[in-house]
């Protein structure tokens, strides 16, 4: 198949046309702007839809209303704009539709900053907006995942009829890399709960998350939650690197597991026994892979462009049977691998 | 036996929520009758706010989406752009479409979505207990103006009809009211014509029906009725106030 | 082997582009590369720079801070780059707009009047692309025929015209 130079952006809007999206609606903002101004391009002769909202919440909610009708649907944001759909996505999932959200994640909080951070895994994996819910979280490390994930991201929420986020960086989305575009099925299975017209052939069909009964919305809330069950023991995806033998873990995802393979790859030439794991999906977090890579480990490091929040996850995973310690740099700072690899060497793979 | 009275098919069989006297009911029915008049209700989508007619998906016999407050719009422009063969209409209060929820109002009519917005102007929130609402008229009390509205401090009323008029997306700006047999009439016909933009891709269409809340205005159905004809009309005129084809706009009347 | 590449000066002087074009080699060469560029207020009228890695395994950071090789058009980024560079490395300089010299021993420094060499020759815009024909005369990271393959996949069909004007400019800065 034919190498591409893409960037991340123009790479993930490219596959999300061969997934089959019909519909993007959006809003600028700095660094996912390419993703907007490719597809504003391509949508209309790919037989698509290319929408500027007024804002966050309408881009939002215009895709509740197309996704509504069965169709594949998109939006995507940096940071500070995907809190303003929190709204949207939180109805969006009580309302099980599909959609795709893309966060090209920027530093925050508030306006905070253009460069590259990964401080909304949280927001991401434990509150994207109000009530009880989740989204599907894929963690793209390169632009050749960028592609793969959006295409996924759309099958699997059409699967489990719920949001799904490709929760990349500022550096995923501006680097450009080789990239191939596989061969996609775009197929799509009915969906007998669109509001796509009765045809006066079937009862109307109804999309909502109001549930004034309180033992309604708790059943409702019950049938989600043994969906997300199902989906914790199948979908959850993690790489694992040099994790056989390694006393030493690195946890990491998206760019700064890039950063962290570099520290470990010069670890491993110096003689200590690092390893990398790395979660594809943040929600679900890989539990049973990181207790798999972990196996031999006496110490495990979190390296995350933040101040410290997937390494909640790590230590629930673990149990807390092995010490977690954490690096990061914030605010748009990326951490260097000379860096990683002093981290790794305080944690006594020196001697 | 000769049928001379039916249920409109649209409309659901079902008991409506509404409390006594309040015109939601007929304005539902108005809605239902011109869906059934125009054989459309196989390939309708409707759109509920949030408000007092937030349960209207159980009313309607096409499919229903319940949108986020004040959203209706957007929503409606998500379906209306991924399925343009779908007739979209959405049914929004005061404070839904003119407070929280203006931008997409405004918006969606400059686009000049072809979509129907049902307004219900009863210049309250009914739903929450009747608090201030963007329409609330001057020296009206209500739960959070307990001395009546003052303009120099809550700011004045929106007149929606004629904001709207001024876009050029807009098709339809009409207001009208129920508050006797000839206004409704008046009501549906407009309503008719609302929907008749939207199958002719004219652009935006908005009825503002001016609606009583005896509830919560503390009056009896019949004096909410006077209400409405003494306090709402003067200060929101009924009539035409855009009517044209918005997608050629030569043709503005 | 890990080429990491920084180039740098003003927005306008090319500076992507000739990242792009490099990356664009080692796409030609089948070679593992990134490209990231600086983005935000500085890419509008300030100063421009982009990282780019060529190299036979997969890429760690694509953010470049401590070059081998730095391509650089202007003052500040000079200030900004010189010092990060390897020892070993290799800095071509556009010596018609920084008239400044490194005292580094540990590096190796190409002063090219690239800006005037452009003019001269009628190729007004184009020292970012002399500055890689010397790049690629120093270097054997990319080849002269893969440059020129590089041009043909960058370039869109349309501009097709503008691949000899580089390749000329490409030939005049190989014979500094």
């Amino acid at each position: 198949m034919e190498r591409n130079l893409m960037k991340g952006n123009e790479a993930l809007a490219e596959a999300a046309m061969r997934a089959g999206c019909k519909c993007f609606f959006g809003y600028p903002i700095t660094p996912q702007t390419e993703i907007s101004a490719y597809l504003a391009k391509k949508m209309q002769a790919n037989g698509g839809v290319f929408l500027q909202a007024e804002s966050e919440i309408a881009a939002i909610n215009m895709v509740l209303g197309a996704s509504a009708t069965g169709t594949r649907c998109m939006t995507s944001s940096s940071s500070p704009g995907i809190s303003l759909k929190s709204e949207g996505i939180s109805y969006i999932a009580g309302s099980d539709l599909p959609c795709v959200i893309i966060n090209v994640e920027r530093g925050g909080p508030g306006l905070g900053g253009i460069q590259p951070s990964q401080s909304d895994y949280w927001q991401a994996t434990k509150a994207l907006g109000h009530g009880d819910f989740q989204l599907l979280v894929f963690a793209p490390a390169s632009v050749q995942e960028m592609v793969d994930m959006v295409v996924k991201a759309f099958d699997k929420a059409d699967e489990y009829r719920m949001p799904a986020m490709i929760l990349a960086d500022g550096l995923l989305g501006q680097m450009m890399e080789p990239v191939t575009f596989p061969e996609i099925n775009a197929n799509q299975k009915p969906k007998p709960w669109a509001c796509d017209g009765t045809k006066m052939q079937r009862k109307h069909n109804i999309i909502n998350s109001l549930y004034l009964q309180p033992d309604t919305l708790e059943s409702s809330n019950i049938s989600r939650y043994e969906r997300y069950k199902k989906i914790k023991e199948n979908e959850t995806d993690a790489e694992i690197y040099l994790c056989d033998d390694a006393e030493i873990v690195v946890t990491a995802f998206g760019a700064t597991a890039r950063v962290a393979k570099s520290a470990v790859n010069t670890a491993r030439e110096q003689g200590i026994k690092a390893g990398l794991f790395r979660p594809k999906t943040l929600w679900p977090f890989p539990v049973k892979e990181i207790n798999e890579a972990c196996k031999s480990a006496k110490n495990v490091l979190s390296v995350e462009m933040s101040m410290g929040q997937m390494i909640d996850d790590v230590k629930l995973a673990l149990e807390c049977r092995i010490p977690v310690s954490f690096f990061g740099r914030t605010g748009g700072v990326i951490p260097k691998p000379s860096e990683i690899l002093n981290e790794i060497k305080k944690l006594g793979g020196a001697d | 036996m000769a049928v001379v009275f039916e249920k409109p098919h649209a409309l659901c069989d079902v008991n409506l929520h509404y409390c006594p006297g309040c015109t939601h009911g007929v304005i539902h029915r108005l809605v239902c009758e011109v869906i059934d008049e125009m054989g459309i209700e196989g390939n309708t989508v409707g759109i509920c706010p949030v408000g007092c007619s937030v349960m209207a998906y159980d009313y309607f016999n096409c499919d229903m989406i319940e949108a986020a407050h004040g959203r209706a719009p957007a929503t409606a422009t998500g379906v209306k752009r991924a399925r343009p063969d779908l007739m979209v209409f959405t049914y929004q209060g005061d404070g839904d479409l003119a407070a929280i929820g203006t931008a997409e109002t405004v918006h969606a009519a400059t686009r000049g979505e072809n979509i129907v917005v049902i307004f219900i102007n009863n210049t309250t929130y009914g739903m929450t207990g009747g608090q201030m609402a963007p329409t609330t008229l001057p020296g009206q009390v209500t739960q959070t103006t307990p001395y009546g509205r003052d303009p120099k401090i809550q700011g004045y009323p929106i007149r929606v009809c004629e904001m709207l008029s001024t876009l050029s997306g807009t098709a339809l700006a009409q207001r009208v009211a129920v508050d006797s047999v000839p206004h409704i009439n008046e009501a549906k016909k407009a309503i008719r014509k609302a929907f008749e933009n939207e199958r002719d891709e004219k652009g935006f269409s908005i009825v503002e029906v001016l609606s009583t809340c005896p509830t919560n205005w503390g009056l009896s159905p019949v004096e909410a009725l006077e209400r409405l004809r003494t306090d709402m009309i003067p200060y929101y005129p009924l009539g035409v106030f855009k009517d044209c084809d918005a997608k050629n706009p030569k043709e503005e009347k | 082997m890990l080429n990491e590449i920084i180039l740098a000066g003003f927005g306008g002087q090319g500076i992507l582009f000739a990242g792009k074009i490099l990356a664009y080699g080692g796409l030609m060469d089948n070679k593992e590369i990134s490209w990231l560029p600086s983005y935000g207020p500085e890419m509008r009228g300030g100063t421009a720079n982009c990282s780019v890695c060529i190299s036979d395994d997969p890429i760690g950071s694509p953010l470049v801070l401590e070059p081998n090789y730095l391509i650089v058009m202007n003052t500040p980024s000079f200030d900004k780059f010189i010092d990060s560079v390897q020892p070993g490395g290799k800095v071509f300089v556009d010596s018609t707009m920084i008239d400044k010299k490194s005292d580094r021993d540990d590096i190796e420094c190409f002063y090219i009047p690239a800006s005037q060499l452009a003019e001269e020759n009628e190729m007004s815009g184009m020292a970012n692309i002399i500055l890689l024909g010397k790049f690629i005369k120093e270097t054997d990271i990319i080849s002269i025929d893969t440059l020129h393959k590089a041009f043909e996949k960058a370039i869109p069909p349309k501009k097709s015209h503008l691949i000899d004007v580089n390749m000329k400019a490409i030939q005049l800065g190989q014979q500094v």
